[in-house]
């Protein structure tokens, strides 16, 4: 016929030059290959070889250039001259800008260092920035992770030392049931996805516990859509049904765990639930043969699990008959928990029994001699291929830290954890309790902290409280209203520096954390307290001094502002000192490198905290002579020693870069990372894969690649010892005592094996009245607040609406493009509505961080974001509904301090459209960088 | 001329797997990156920053809820990028000539430097495959990544389309559909896949995976299978805990 | 679909135009010299007029020549090719008569033939869609040429021919809007045929892509309220028919109410196509859910 086709150049070039780094558009650190041409930023793709992503590349990754070249990049330090919350500024150098914040924080640290606190959001760097911290001296410092997931890092370390979250995976090669619980994306956003994939592909079960089915729940072979807040329920039923049918690996107990372990179990005794230990401080067992307490590392011995015995006048029990007892009771039946949990109990007893039937007749056996740190030698590597994995839909809630135990305990009830098929950790996890740091908060006028901030208390002699047994932290963590508040409190600190309670400081200096807006609850609240003034006319939080790279809505609250740089433009590195991007099979780290410099007088926070330090004379940032000790941050990553051969970087140590995990600082480190993909990789040794808390052969390497010092094998604890001191002090044992009015909480809270309270909210509000609970989902191509600014990710989330279940729907008679109010105990905003039927029926939900402030981020006033978009912060309080006790009780996790964002409880009704706006609306801040151009063509140039 | 060869000798595509796809965008991005800078002229973005922003993307996720009654509804994410359909009419109707299926390989592209933007295209594709691009008038489309997939200045690995390397779920496959042993071929012959749309008779290249049947909705009562996995051992504590002292002894 | 003036200006004038110039080359009314040259000039100006109109509609106007090279595969470049040669054949028919009083009928027969094919192609161009059923109809070509041909009659002040026009035209219509309406269905096309997923249930949009507009909604996907298009079609019945019958009918017309009717006429045309694109489904607003 007639066809006919002009000639096509199908090999046209790429690029010049690909430079390979660390994507940063969110937490997941995955390698990117950044095409480059005319030194400009062509194209951004996934690096193959990377770890973490093995060359996939998310939408928010591949959108990185729009973010790179974002109008609301900050372009020089800020000075404010308008009002707080304005956003009025002026430009400034950054000697000015140095002079301001040493102005500032000098007299601080000589005179009350605690008068600083010092907060950063979701960094990559707290290696650095607690180092400064404590350095600095002052004892409020932490990062995001109080609000974020401390349940699951602390549940999972107390536990079994080590979580999901980063620090676990699910052997996605061999497991064959698989159950995700309230995750929308999480931090291993792009090896979940790979994951899921893989066990598809291999026919595996797939189980998405969620109220919503939607991104990885939409896939999932089965949805349970749970009513929110009763994991824990369902957990324990799962186990009850389990444990009467004897389906529990007994071996694995008995080997790993301190299921055999001794109980203290007479009442009177000062020592009542904590565990009996012999003179060298060993856990003790009772022999099955000779009836007697062994220590139970002794060669031979076969631990009883059962019945109850008498040492030296006090009555003992193992952990595992306590266990039993407590969950074969009545209240754990699936029939007792199905309505609650809005699940079925025939499906809580499939659903066990598929996890009973796959555990034990799908065994899977490795052909691996292995010697365990005992010297047993065994011929093969058994698992049971379940695998679970949880984040914050079990995290954001106020019994969060005590359902994470539970899937933790039906994980090692099942004898899956660290063996083929299971959930494995990734190095330098696993790490016990023991290792970890207990908090420090001692501060010295002029001197350093008396050790790291943050840490894990063994019992209440480990909390930061004044001899007066007053809060010494700002935030409040670690005291017995949180004890186990490992990550701090981020979230309450702006609230009690407000209150002056526990005290008045004078500067809040925040790293990357949009704290007037998505991070905090109550937003509206928080902005009025960051702009609330004393009678004198002066601040009630004197000065706030902040460093971002965007025009956020933060930007517009600090006095000044130091601005970033954006990720391709800076040194980062991404440490094994602080969250790892390891894989179950190998240790790596990675960094990041500026692929082109910035072109605005901006600089990378890390070294500006780094040259900060020199100024101040902080011990670690100066030396001897008083000179500057670190140029900046790439200097600082090569040089700085945490321990003598261990640094930031574990790669290409030594002169020679030869050293792994350990040698001298190699001045051609990062160097050696950018010729190697900007990582570092080493494969755990094939005999020490797995069972890593009990194989020698992994405790030898992880010593030898600098994880710990020395060996430091342990058994997983389904009894939480220190727990169960907190709950013995407050029944009136021991020297450190509780004030009165936390002693039936703690009683209640402070269980040593996992148990489930309904939410507090839930406990507080008329449930007549507020029937709905309503949560957050994180979308998959966005990133919090951050990624409005960018052109491409913002067409496809600028507004967010409230999706709604088809029976509230039908109840309310909405119709499409109806507006409803929701309101909740503290507040009331107007939204969108949409009907979803594939969703908890007393469940309501929205996007994440889409609602923005007018005039944030270089976008039009009447965005979208703004105008359409909400933010259900307005609803959710920091405190509890008033009780009529006359105290203020945080809406959070009595035992970790966790904020408990997904508790919130609503009603809904229909809301006149008038004007199609959402409420509240937020006066406009004026932007210090302008809008953005008003059409865009990316690409033209090339 | 305009008119369809009257076969190809590859029919080059994609399948796109709907029991898998997260629904994350990351093809979506990643197109709209690779093809804003190569083939043609920029995606580009009208009001970027402002009150109305909208721009041309070649590949589009739609997010479906799927119900039957009385059972639970199911959620499906529906990528959506050109099909290269063997019968095209977006090319057929297209007046320049600028619309063209390429006879190597089945690929439907447009030569934008005949295009005179008239949209007739568009009108005419049942898909939503084709956007007129504001900036410079003239109609985009999926490319089928053409200036990747022979490109000699790309290693061998990475010669496949910028949506299917990205993908992080793997839910996208790229192959020759004319060869029946290929694994695109292979794939949707096992799986069923799909061509949407068959009664507008266009004949389209790519193919559907459909979801796999959920449990939750196929409730076939399997609990009695799984029955005796939760046979009690006792039926009371104290009688677990004796067979536990049995287990025990066992091992 | 989207009703943009551009395309309702040039299809409307250019049939009128075209119309006109049909009967003009037939020789109806038989005119000559200044009254010739205000009928070719009505008709010209009309039928380009509408053309270029119809350029508004491109992103590159600048390139339409190539727009002639496609004429064995597209409608719309055969539009184009036979529109010109319409043009040519009967400018120079015109000016022959108007200058010279040359009458060659052959010529004038060939102009109104290509007149009418012109329409005809017109019509085809949305016709042929099978993308939007409410045009893949057989009647849809018909009708455009009862449009051109009334309106040219007229026009071309050939009321007893207008007359009967109409009334066909106004039966076309109304039949075709009945007819119209259940196009889509008829079609088989649904939100399950769509997404290939009718054999899991019933399937419902709940996330668009993206979360403002796009070509492809601005473009296609545009819904009018059942009411207004009820209160439409009356407004166009009659405007374009009932009253013009009436009048032609009932009453003698002079120049005004001629003039009165021809107005009215092309308002009921301007609303009756405003309703044609506006009414029109594109299948693709099943991805959107949006019917
Ligand atoms: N794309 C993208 N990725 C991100 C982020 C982002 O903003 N965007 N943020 C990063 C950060 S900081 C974090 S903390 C992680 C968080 O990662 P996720 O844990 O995935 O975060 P959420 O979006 O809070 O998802 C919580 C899920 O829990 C469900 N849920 C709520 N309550 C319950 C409940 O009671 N039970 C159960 N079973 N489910 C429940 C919700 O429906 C939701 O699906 O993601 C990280 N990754
Ligand atoms: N309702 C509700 N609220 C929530 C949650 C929820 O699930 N629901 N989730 C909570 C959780 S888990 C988290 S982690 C928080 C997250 O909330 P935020 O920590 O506030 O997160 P972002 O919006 O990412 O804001 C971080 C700030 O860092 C800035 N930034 C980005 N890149 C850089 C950089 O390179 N350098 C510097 N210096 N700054 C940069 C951004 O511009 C932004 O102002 O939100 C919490 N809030
Ligand atoms: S998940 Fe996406 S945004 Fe996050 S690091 Fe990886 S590619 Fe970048
Ligand atoms: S990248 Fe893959 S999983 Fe994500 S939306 Fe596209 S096809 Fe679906
Ligand atoms: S999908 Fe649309 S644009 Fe692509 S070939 Fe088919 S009809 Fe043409
Ligand atoms: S828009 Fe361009 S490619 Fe499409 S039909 Fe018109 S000329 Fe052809
Ligand atoms: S094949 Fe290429 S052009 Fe087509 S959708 Fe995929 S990335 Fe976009
Ligand atoms: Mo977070």
């Amino acid at each position: 016929m007639n066809h006919q086709q002009p000639d096509l150049d199908t090999s046209p070039e790429v690029s010049d030059e690909i430079r390979k780094t660390t994507c940063y558009m969110c937490a997941c650190r995955c390698g990117i290959d950044v095409h480059m041409k005319d030194g400009k930023v062509k194209y951004i793709e996934g690096n193959r070889d990377h770890p973490i992503n093995k060359g996939v590349l998310c939408a928010k990754g591949s959108a990185g250039i729009m973010q790179h070249y974002s109008p609301a990049r900050l372009q020089n330090p800020l000075k404010r001259v308008g009002e707080r919350g304005a956003g009025k500024f002026e430009a400034i150098s950054w000697d000015e800008a140095f002079e301001i914040a040493e102005k500032c924080l000098k007299p601080i640290r000589e005179k009350a260092p605690h008068k600083l606190a010092f907060f950063t959001g979701r960094d990559q760097s707290q290696s650095l920035t607690s180092f400064w911290a404590q350095q600095f001296g002052t004892p409020n410092y932490a990062a995001h992770g109080g609000f974020c997931s401390v349940n699951m890092a602390a549940a999972g370390i107390y536990t079994m030392g080590g979580s999901f979250w980063e620090f676990g995976v699910p052997d996605w090669d061999r497991t064959k049931m698989f159950m995700i619980f309230g995750v929308a994306e999480d931090h291993d956003s792009n090896p979940i996805k790979m994951g899921l994939s893989k066990l598809k592909e291999r026919g595996a079960k797939i189980v998405g516990v969620n109220p919503v089915r939607s991104g990885y729940n939409a896939i999932a072979g089965e949805w349970v859509g749970i009513t929110p807040g009763t994991d824990g329920l369902f957990v324990l039923a799962m186990i009850h049904v389990l444990l009467k049918a004897g389906k529990v690996d007994l071996e694995y107990l008995m080997r790993y765990t301190n299921a055999p372990m001794l109980v203290n179990v007479d009442a009177d005794s000062d020592e009542h639930g904590l565990l009996l230990r012999d003179v060298h401080g060993q856990f003790m067992v009772q022999d099955r043969i000779t009836g007697k307490p062994v220590a139970f590392d002794k060669k031979g011995v076969k631990p009883v699990f059962t019945g109850t015995i008498t040492y030296k006048g006090t009555k003992y029990t193992p952990v595992f008959e306590l266990m039993t007892k407590k969950y074969l009771s009545d209240e754990y039946t699936p029939e007792a928990v199905a309505e609650r949990c809005g699940i079925s109990a025939k499906t809580i007893r499939r659903l066990a029994a598929e996890l009973a039937h796959v555990a034990f007749e799908q065994e899977i056996t490795i052909d691996q001699p292995w010697t365990d740190w005992k010297g047993e030698k065994h011929e093969t590597m058994t698992g049971r291929p379940v695998s679970f994995h949880a984040m914050r839909g079990i995290s954001a809630h106020s019994n969060g830290f005590q359902t994470c135990r539970a899937i933790h305990l039906l994980q090692i009830l099942l004898g899956s954890v660290e063996v083929p098929g299971g959930m494995r950790f990734k190095p330098p996890y696993p790490k016990p309790v023991g290792i970890h740091p207990t908090p420090h908060s001692y501060a010295t006028p002029g001197g350093p902290l008396n050790g790291p901030h943050l840490g894990f208390p063994t019992g209440p002699e480990d909390l930061a409280l004044n001899a007066s047994g007053t809060p010494i932290r700002i935030d409040k963590a670690f005291t017995w209203e949180n004890p186990l508040s490992a990550h701090g409190m981020m979230h309450m600190v702006i609230s009690n520096a407000h209150a002056g309670d526990p005290y008045k400081i004078d500067t809040l200096f925040m790293y990357m954390a949009n704290m007037s807006w998505n991070s905090s609850m109550n937003s509206r609240g928080v902005m009025d307290m960051l702009t609330d003034k004393n009678e004198d006319g002066t601040y009630v939080i004197p000065n706030i001094i902040y460093s971002d790279a965007y025009s956020s809505e933060m930007v517009a609250f600090a006095d000044l502002i130091l601005p970033d740089t954006t990720y391709l433009e800076r040194h980062d590195c991404i440490s094994l000192l602080d969250r790892p991007i390891s894989e179950a099979d190998a240790i790596c780290d990675s960094i990041r490198w500026p692929v082109v410099e910035p072109d605005r007088d901006v600089r990378g926070f890390q070294t500006v905290l780094i040259q900060l330090g020199a100024k101040l004379g902080l011990p670690g940032f100066v030396n001897e002579d008083g000179s500057e000790k670190y140029q900046d941050y790439a200097d600082y990553i090569v040089n700085h020693e945490r321990r003598p051969g261990v640094g930031p970087l574990a790669g290409f140590r030594g002169k020679d870069g030869t050293g792994k995990g350990r040698g001298e600082p190699n001045p051609e480190q990062i160097n050696k990372y950018i010729e190697n993909g900007g990582f570092w990789k080493d494969h755990i040794p094939d005999e020490a894969l797995f069972y890593k808390p009990w194989n020698m052969a992994y405790q030898n390497w992880a010593v030898e690649r600098g994880i710990f010092d020395k060996p430091s094998p342990y058994l997983f604890s389904i009894y939480v010892e220190p727990i169960q001191k907190f709950r013995l002090a407050a029944q009136g044992k021991g020297e450190l005592q509780p004030p009165d009015h936390l002693r039936e909480q703690l009683i209640m809270a402070m269980d040593p094996l996992p148990i489930w309270w309904a939410p507090f909210e839930e406990q507080g509000v008329d449930c007549d009245e507020y029937p709905l609970h309503a949560l957050t989902q994180r979308p998959a191509a966005m990133y919090h607040s951050w990624g409005s600014q960018n052109a491409w990710l913002r067409q496809i989330h600028g507004t967010n609406p409230l999706f709604v279940s088809g029976e509230v729907w039908s109840k309310h008679r909405f119709k499409e493009g109806d507006w409803a109010y929701l309101t909740s105990h503290h507040g009331k905003i107007k939204v969108p509505v949409v009907r979803m039927d594939a969703l908890n029926p007393h469940t309501v939900w929205t996007w994440n961080a889409i609602g923005k402030r007018k005039g944030a981020w270089a976008l039009d006033k009447n965005a979208p974001e703004a105008t359409k978009g909400f933010l259900l912060n307005h609803l959710i309080h920091e405190l509890l509904p008033s009780k009529g006790d006359g105290l203020r009780w945080s809406n959070s996790d009595p035992i970790t301090g966790q904020a408990a964002w997904y508790d919130l409880r609503v009603k809904i009704e229909k809301a006149p459209a008038e004007d199609g706006v959402s409420q509240p609306e937020t006066p406009a801040q004026t932007s210090p960088v302008g809008q953005g151009p008003k059409d865009i063509a990316y690409g033209e140039e090339f | 001329m305009t008119a369809l060869p009257p076969t190809t000798a590859k029919k080059l595509g994609l399948v796109i797997d709907l029991d898998i796809c997260v629904g994350c965008h990351a093809c979506v991005i990643n197109c709209k990156e690779w093809n804003t800078s190569n083939y043609g002229a920029p995606l580009s973005d009208q009001d970027a920053y402002g009150a109305n922003p909208s721009g041309t993307f070649l590949n589009r996720i739609h997010t479906y809820e799927v119900k039957q009654d009385a059972k639970p509804a199911q959620i499906v994410h529906f990528p959506k990028s050109c099909l290269h359909c063997e019968d095209a009419p977006c090319v057929t109707v297209c007046p320049t000539g600028a619309s063209y299926k390429r006879v190597e390989d089945g690929i439907v592209l447009v030569n934008e430097s005949d295009c005179i933007g008239c949209g007739l295209c568009a009108w005419a594709c049942p898909y939503g495959a084709r956007e007129l691009d504001a900036k410079e008038g003239v109609m985009k489309k999926c490319t089928l990544c053409v200036d990747r997939i022979y490109n000699e200045n790309l290693p061998e690995i990475d010669r496949e389309p910028a949506c299917v390397r990205t993908c992080p779920a793997n839910a996208r496959h790229f192959g020759d559909f004319a060869d029946p042993d290929s694994a695109v071929s292979r794939m949707s012959a096992e799986r069923g896949g799909m061509r949407l749309m068959p009664e507008q008779g266009t004949k389209p290249v790519n193919r559907y995976l459909p979801p796999r049947p959920k449990a939750d909705i196929q409730t076939s009562g399997d609990i009695d299978i799984l029955a005796p996995f939760l046979e009690p051992v006792a039926d009371t504590p104290k009688g677990l805990l004796g067979w536990l002292d049995k287990a025990l002894e066992a091992l | 679909m989207h009703p943009a003036a551009s395309v309702i200006i040039f299809t409307s004038l250019s049939g009128l135009g075209f119309g006109l110039l049909a009967f003009l080359g037939l020789g109806l009314p038989n005119v000559s010299g200044w009254s010739a040259f205000a009928f070719f000039f009505i008709a010209f100006a009309l039928s380009v007029g509408g053309l270029l109109a119809s350029t508004f509609h491109l992103g590159n106007p600048q390139r339409a020549l190539k727009a002639f090279s496609q004429w064995r595969t597209s409608w719309l470049s055969r539009e184009g090719v036979v529109a010109v040669a319409a043009l040519l054949v009967m400018g120079l028919y015109a000016a022959l008569s108007i200058f010279l009083d040359i009458r060659i009928t052959a010529l004038g027969w060939l102009g109104s033939a290509l007149s009418i094919t012109t329409v005809y192609c017109t019509a085809m161009i949305y016709g042929q869609l099978k993308t939007v059923p409410r045009w893949n109809m057989g009647v849809t070509p018909i009708l455009f040429l009862l449009y051109a041909l009334a309106g040219g009659a007229l026009l071309a002040t050939q009321l007893r021919l207008a007359l009967l026009l109409l009334v066909a035209l106004t039966i076309t219509q109304i039949l075709t809007w009945i007819r119209g309406d259940i196009s889509f269905a008829t079609a088989g096309h649904s939100i399950e045929t769509a997404t290939g997923l009718g054999h899991l249930g019933k399937v419902r949009l709940l996330e668009s892509p993206h979360s403002g507009e796009n070509y492809l909604t601005r473009e296609m996907v545009h819904i009018v309220g059942r009411k207004h298009a009820l209160k439409l079609r009356i407004i166009a019945t009659f405007c374009l028919g009932l009253i013009p019958i009436a009048m032609l009918a009932f009453f003698n017309l002079d120049h005004i109410s001629a003039l009165l009717v021809v107005i009215l006429h092309i308002i009921g045309l301007f609303v009756a196509r405003w309703l044609f694109f506006a009414e029109a489904e594109h299948v693709v607003g099943l991805y959107y859910d949006a019917r």
